[in-house]
């Protein structure tokens, strides 16, 4: 778990209409593996991943990649709480990012194949994706963003709106990215999916980071009134 | 669907309709259109020259100031004091006359204004006026409007009334609105003899030699314009003074009524 | 004026036997207009992509002047176009005046904002899905358009054919810049003009009639097309 860091947030803030959404927030991150944002709904996890990624505007403070391979935004992968259907069939939404890349069609179709089977989409990959079930949909982002092989996968909440079944699917996908070296950055405020996949946990309150721990010992010895507060389910919003 | 392909077919579509050679633009009036004379003259203008006459229907005044312009290599129109005016102005070469045709008053068959009963063109107009019997007016500045307004300034009448309707259209729209409203208005006999909607309307009144309606070929002037065809309205202008021109211009008839009458100094 | 059964009646007998006027008239305002529909298309349909999609300081002035072109009157775009390829005119030398090519032209200057208008509003709902995607994608601003036209492309034929209705029915600016030239530049809309001024109101119907099925004929024609391509790719 121990490594060099490779990333650092210094006072990173984010501001919109006047309302202090997020910060300031400092931290760094070392090791690989999965880290989880826990926090209760408004916290600021998905101001925080986004930032992270670089698709939200900072009013303050520094995000600094200490990997120049790392920053590239195209080593990063993406998947947003509520997919993004293109108006395509699955297997050209998930060939997508690939065609940007200048690949030829038939070889982004080829790779995105191999990415659907990665997440054991197994459904007609011809037909539109809006034909997909809630899970099906999410495989199909997840297909998405490791098409490109990431470096780095951002997840914000993919199974808010799943079932039982789904979910465990999902977390088997992840934990198989994970051993293949990806580093994961996931919200979720499901405690029950925090405890079975967090290696570390950055907690969130109020656009404030108030604990990061290394392991689940956040869940069994949290420092703060919040996190105790979070972990015994009294704080919902 | 393939885009390119369209593309490229419009592409050439447009550019093959584009380039075609020996064209003579020449504008004319509605009445002269519609009289239905162009088409018997113009594929024989083709045989006899090889020129293919591409007419601009338009009223007098547009037609003059197609011709000021450059846009039309002649015209052939038919008011005089306008013509003469461009002429003086340096847009054309010369006038020449070609024929002549009339103007009549069609109205209410019944003829409610007596207006048939009138000895001349002036008396009809005095008697429409004074039952204020509605007229529609072509009121477009067109050779025939500014006719019809000497003749009411000849009557001395001011036309003016709710019984005045001035359209601001060409003959056949005018003569649809009279038809409409059941009114009196002054049409070419061409026009008229070819009009279709006649309703209740007929001829009231005819023959006054003021209504006499002279046209007149004008080439416009190639050293105001130098790409206008002046060779091409040259050979026509030879054409139309001709003694073929003369037998197919005397002999067109509609409904057994001669229409023009060639008049041109061979 | 009882004349739609008649007008109905001489337009089949004119189409059954294949009028080589009604050809001619009918081909050529086919042509005339889909040329038109395609190069405004191609104009406006990136456009209104392009005004979706970016902001700019002057974007509201351009969308506002798109909307204030798009309520021109055609006699007023035909008379400008007039004025600029008259022999007189600034383009004059080029000899454009009274060809199917400047028509073409007149009604580019028409349809183009309505293509782009309609396109803009398209874009911007599907631009509204799509950005998060295509910014954490780093997709280009030109891959982004490109995208964009792509998957929204039923809509963008949506607005094609709205250009392509527009221009097919319009008279009052090829008439001015056509000249209505029998065998030349006589479509079939200045037909009809010509056809109701001299008062043969059964030929204008016909005519008319023609008008009409040809509208139809040819959305039927865009729509089948936009089936079968999805048919294949779906
Ligand atoms: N564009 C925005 N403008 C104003 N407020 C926003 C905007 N986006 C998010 N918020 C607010 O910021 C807070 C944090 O949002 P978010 O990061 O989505 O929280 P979480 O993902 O933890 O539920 C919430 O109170 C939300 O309502
Ligand atoms: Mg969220």
């Amino acid at each position: 778990m121990v490594g060099a860091h490779w990333l650092t947030l210094t006072d990173v803030t984010v501001r919109r209409r006047g309302k202090t959404l997020l910060g300031p927030v400092s931290f760094a991150l070392n090791g690989s593996g999965l880290t989880i944002l826990m926090g209760p709904n408004g916290a600021g996890k998905t101001t925080l991943l986004r930032a992270i990624h670089g698709i939200e505007r900072l009013n303050d403070g520094r995000i600094e990649w200490h990997d120049p391979q790392d920053a590239d935004g195209r080593a990063q992968g993406f998947v947003f709480q509520q997919p993004v259907l293109m108006r395509r069939s699955v297997l050209d939404c998930i060939a997508y990012p690939l065609r940007l890349d200048g690949q030829s069609a038939v070889q982004a179709r080829e790779a995105a194949r191999a990415a659907a089977d990665e997440v054991q989409l197994r459904v007609n990959l011809d037909q539109p994706v809006f034909l997909l079930s809630g899970g099906e949909k999410q495989k199909m982002a997840l297909a998405r963003a490791l098409v490109r092989a990431p470096r780095i996968l951002f997840l914000d909440e993919p199974c808010a709106n799943l079932d039982g079944h789904a979910i465990i699917e999902i977390e088997e996908i992840l934990n198989r990215v994970r051993a293949g070296g990806t580093r994961i950055l996931m919200s979720t405020h499901d405690q029950g999916q925090a405890r079975r996949l967090a290696d570390s946990v950055l907690f969130l309150h109020k656009g404030q980071l108030v604990e990061q721990t290394e392991g689940r010992e956040f869940f069994s010895t949290p420092r703060t009134e919040a996190g105790r507060a979070f972990l015994k389910g009294e704080i919902l919003l | 669907m393939n885009f390119k392909t369209l593309l490229l077919g419009a592409v050439a579509a447009v550019i093959s309709t584009a380039a075609m050679a020996e064209d003579l633009k020449m504008a004319v009036t509605t009445s002269f259109a519609n009289s239905g004379l162009a088409e018997v003259l113009l594929p024989k203008v083709a045989e006899d020259t090889g020129i293919n006459v591409q007419l601009l229907i338009v009223g007098t005044g547009q037609a003059l100031a197609l011709g000021e312009a450059g846009d039309v290599d002649a015209v052939l129109v038919h008011s005089k004091a306008a013509e003469e005016k461009w002429l003086a102005a340096g847009n054309g070469t010369h006038r020449r006359e070609i024929m002549y045709n009339d103007f009549v008053f069609i109205g209410p068959k019944e003829d409610p204004a007596k207006a048939g009963a009138a000895e001349a063109a002036t008396g009809a107009l005095q008697a429409i006026a004074s039952q204020e019997a509605p007229f529609v007016s072509r009121g477009d500045d067109s050779g025939t409007h500014k006719m019809e307004l000497r003749l009411w300034q000849a009557a001395g009448v001011e036309p003016a009334g709710d019984w005045y309707r001035a359209v601001g259209q060409g003959m056949g729209a005018a003569l649809n609105t009279a038809s409409g409203m059941n009114a009196y208005i002054m049409s070419d006999r061409a026009s008229w003899l070819k009009f279709a909607n006649k309703g209740d309307l007929g001829i009231v009144f005819e023959g006054d030699p003021v209504l006499f309606n002279q046209y007149a070929f004008l080439p416009v002037n190639p050293e105001k314009h130098p790409h206008v065809r002046n060779d091409l309205a040259m050979q026509l202008e030879d054409w139309l003074v001709s003694d073929t021109a003369k037998e197919l211009i005397n002999g067109y008839t509609i409904d057994g009524q001669t229409l023009f009458v060639f008049n041109a100094e061979q | 004026m009882n004349s739609i059964g008649e007008g109905l009646w001489q337009a089949a007998q004119l189409i059954v036997q294949l009028d080589s006027d009604l050809v001619e008239i009918t081909s050529l305002s086919l042509r005339v207009s889909l040329g038109a529909t395609i190069v405004a298309s191609a104009i406006g349909l990136p456009l209104g992509a392009w005004l979706a999609v970016n902001r700019f300081p002057a974007r509201r002035l351009v969308i506002a002047l798109l909307n204030a072109l798009m309520g021109l009157p055609p006699v007023v775009v035909g008379l400008m176009v007039y004025v600029i390829f008259s022999r007189s005119g600034p383009l004059g030398v080029l000899g454009l005046l009274f060809t199917p090519t400047v028509m073409v032209i007149a009604q580019v200057v028409i349809i183009t904002p309505i293509i782009a208008s309609v396109a803009h509003q398209a874009i911007r709902e599907l631009w509204a899905d799509y950005h998060d995607l295509l910014i954490s994608l780093q997709a280009t601003r030109w891959q982004r358009i490109r995208t964009l036209l792509w998957d929204g492309r039923r809509a963008l034929m949506t607005a094609s054919l709205a250009g392509f209705g527009r221009a097919i029915g319009e008279v009052g600016a090829i008439m001015i810049v056509g000249g209505n030239i029998d065998h030349a530049t006589r479509v079939l809309t200045t037909a009809i003009a010509l056809e109701t001024g001299k008062g043969e109101f059964e030929m204008a119907l016909a005519l008319g009639f023609v008008l009409i099925g040809l509208a139809i004929a040819v959305n039927l024609a865009l729509h089948f097309l936009s089936r079968t391509e999805r048919g294949a790719r779906w």
